[in-house]
């Protein structure tokens, strides 16, 4: 597991904080791609899932941003009241479920911090020459992040209190075989989305917060080597891989951040906890296989065909 | 330009260490290894002034530079050539060429289509392959078998099974090799070894173009599938045949000079072969440790999209970095003896596949050919000895093995 720590912490508008996260030591983070999500474990003990909304050509630096949600688990709060500058986190991922698709044209629907997804694909429409535009909703003007990092001519700033509802099918007009639709937000905003774009045009992210399934744990675990029979206990500061090593296993690795699929292992018996960016999620689910650089235990006791 | 004006005086940055030796030459492609050594003793870059270049060739700063993508782009092309003022001599690849965001959606196309759990479907497949190709070549007569390891081994399993997954025509096949053979040496300097490519050039890639339409390709393959991923709108449509392209492009000569290594590294250490067939656990490092030893593929170039401080100098912006992944895998300053050919080291980490964003999305593929091939080998072979002189052939990016004389003693 990777530890990163917050370099920064800013209000970047009522109620959302935007979080900078780098290496100790500075270095080169995991690359990513627009639409991906890093799973953060926070000091409270947490994961939560937070879309990267920073700048990708950056490659130290991570950056999050964080709704404050009083009536959520806890996890907001936390980010919000607790979390300092300085303070350890734990990173999983980064992984894409939202990857952008090529296409002459983008039309990005964005509702309060669902805008955040979609601002490294804005930057990517940029790069590519892609014709796109934003349409973004939020209760209060004060209340909608990066406002100010939006390039000016493209978005639709729609306050609900000044201007209502998002005109949602007047702004997106017919949906042409050239235009891919993005949307992230609300449950509610998305339904209407997929009311007015055919399924084959739209692509959505439903903003939600809950928590991994899988507990993540920083207790150590062990881990048998079924051929050789012998067992090695992995804690906090080492990888399975690198545990498996030092009991003398050779398994064969590459980019030892679970994006390769080289070390790729038969797991017999165990829960792993899945860290890497290469498993679909029912392969996760089928929880047959692992990849020892990245991914972890959930269980006490994993057995490994090695 | 007329020849009366003077050509630019390429200036190398202050305080870089300059060589005058013209690494495609055909002394160093055939023989590399004494060139590497001296361009990791000279500093972490050297000026290689025969041909306005930068070259990067111990394990550290090859890895570091394959990895940083930002600061060493792909996009002005991955050979000599410079992109930005030359035109390519065919469309760039959505792959090897481009840098994100442009990557991004071939790559993930590709990455899962040719990922280890895909695969499984052709596994079986392939292993039953060999053992038939293996089988047909050792004969009834239970004496040993003389045969050319690359001809017979190493360019003819590949093209047995590989082209049949990607859902090509049967047809026309034998473009397949001499397309690679003159893709590779495009990424060079415009020397002989191109001009004697280029000849046939425009024939074979007219022929590998013409694979790659939906039409042609067959209905279940990795063909196939990047179309069915064009049509869930993952690629466009003109994407999709220029991502079929990259496997036929670097899907098939990879391979086959990946497996002359490993053939070429058991006919020389009957022990590493011995070790093979009796001991399951370095089965899997086996073919990485080959692609680590003999680099087939050896270099490859970025271009610096910012000044970039390499030791104690700065490449700067706009210069063409040659990176040497073979050097980075023979640097002893990261590799016990590297020269050995050795299935106990663990390769993990080598970059015969490159490393960061742009690694051999074929890496498993290739894995896969051989571990069905070696395993068919280690069933029925007991001995591999070498039948006669191996042959090189020089190419300005691969080390290739022309041929590999070989006496195969069954068991
Ligand atoms: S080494 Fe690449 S996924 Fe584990």
């Amino acid at each position: 597991m990777t530890s990163l720590v917050v370099t920064a912490k800013d209000v970047v508008a009522d109620g959302v904080v935007a979080l900078t996260l780098a290496r100790p030591d500075g270095g080169r983070l995991p690359d990513w791609t627009p639409g991906a999500h890093v799973d953060l474990t926070l000091g409270s003990g947490e994961t939560r899932q937070y879309s990267l909304c920073g700048d990708r050509w950056d490659p130290s630096s991570y950056r999050v941003a964080v709704l404050r949600e009083p009536d959520g688990r806890g996890g907001s709060r936390y980010v919000h009241d607790v979390l300092a500058v300085g303070d350890p986190v734990e990173l999983g991922g980064p992984r894409n479920h939202f990857p952008l698709v090529p296409a002459p044209r983008y039309r990005f629907v964005a509702g309060g911090i669902g805008v955040t997804p979609l601002l490294p694909m804005i930057a990517a429409a940029e790069v590519l020459g892609a014709d796109w535009s934003l349409l973004y909703g939020g209760r209060r003007r004060a209340s909608m992040a990066f406002l100010d990092e939006l390039p000016a001519g493209h978005a639709t700033v729609v306050p609900q209190d000044e201007a209502g509802l998002l005109p949602l099918a007047s702004w997106l007009g017919t949906v042409d075989d050239d235009t891919v639709v993005y949307a992230c937000g609300p449950a509610p905003l998305l339904a209407a989305v997929e009311a007015l774009v055919p399924a084959a045009r739209l692509r959505t992210e439903r903003f939600t917060t809950t928590e991994i399934a899988a507990p993540v744990r920083d207790t150590p675990f062990t881990v048998e080597l079924a051929r050789s029979g012998t067992t090695v206990t992995v804690d906090a500061s080492v990888s399975v891989l690198e545990a498996m090593r030092r009991e003398g296993a050779t398994t064969l690795s590459s980019c030892e951040r679970g994006t390769c699929g080289t070390c790729e292992t038969t797991v017999l018996a165990g829960v792993p906890d899945h860290r890497d960016q290469v498993l679909a999620d029912h392969e996760r689910a089928a929880g047959d296989c692992m990849l020892p650089c990245v991914s972890r235990a959930a269980t006490d006791h994993l057995v490994l065909d090695l | 330009m007329t020849a009366a004006e003077p050509l630019p005086v390429a200036a190398p940055a202050p305080d870089v260490p300059v060589s005058h030796v013209d690494p495609f030459s055909v002394d160093v492609l055939t023989d590399p290894l004494p060139f590497q050594a001296a361009l990791r003793d000279a500093g972490p870059v050297q000026y290689l002034a025969a041909h306005d270049l930068y070259a990067m060739g111990r394990y550290a700063e090859v890895r570091a530079a394959l990895t940083d993508w930002q600061r060493f782009c792909s996009s002005a092309g991955v050979g000599l050539s410079n992109f930005r003022r030359e035109e390519p001599w065919r469309p760039p690849s959505l792959l090897l060429e481009a840098d994100p965001p442009h990557h991004d959606a071939p790559r993930r196309v590709l990455s899962a289509i040719l990922g280890p759990r895909a695969l499984r479907r052709w596994r079986d497949r392939w292993f039953a392959a060999a053992v038939e190709h293996v089988d047909a070549l050792l004969g009834t007569g239970g004496g040993p078998v003389e045969v050319d390891g690359m001809t017979a081994l190493a360019e003819a399993f590949p093209l047995r099974v590989f082209p049949d997954a990607v859902g090509i025509a049967r047809e026309g096949r034998e473009h397949l090799l001499p397309y690679g053979e003159y893709l590779f040496n495009a990424f060079g300097p415009h020397n002989e070894l191109v001009a004697a490519g280029a000849v046939e050039a425009g024939e074979h890639a007219a022929w590998v173009n013409g694979q790659c339409t939906r039409a042609t390709l067959a209905a279940e393959g990795f063909g196939a599938d990047i179309w069915a991923a064009a049509d869930r709108g993952d690629l466009t449509a003109e994407q999709a045949p220029l991502v079929v392209r990259s496997l036929l492009s670097a899907g098939v000569d990879t391979t086959v000079h990946g497996l002359g290594w490993v053939l070429h590294g058991m006919a020389t250490h009957p022990d590493q072969w011995a070790l093979y067939r009796s001991d399951d656990s370095r089965r899997r490092v086996c073919f990485d440790e080959a692609v680590r030893w003999g680099s087939p593929v050896q270099t490859f170039f970025r271009t610096a999209e910012v000044d970039v401080p390499v030791g104690d100098t700065v490449v700067p912006e706009g210069s063409k970095i040659l990176l040497y992944l073979g050097s980075a895998n023979h640097d002893p300053r990261h590799w016990d003896a590297p020269e050995r050919f050795d299935l106990r080291r663990d390769p993990s980490g080598h970059v015969g596949f490159g490393f960061g964003l742009h690694q051999c999305v074929g890496q498993h593929v290739a894995r896969l050919e051989a571990d069905a091939l070696l395993a068919a080998l280690a069933d029925r072979v007991e001995r591999i000895e070498p039948a006669g002189e191996p042959v090189r052939r020089a190419n300005n990016t691969m080390r290739e093995w022309a041929s590999l004389p070989l006496r195969l003693h069954p068991r």
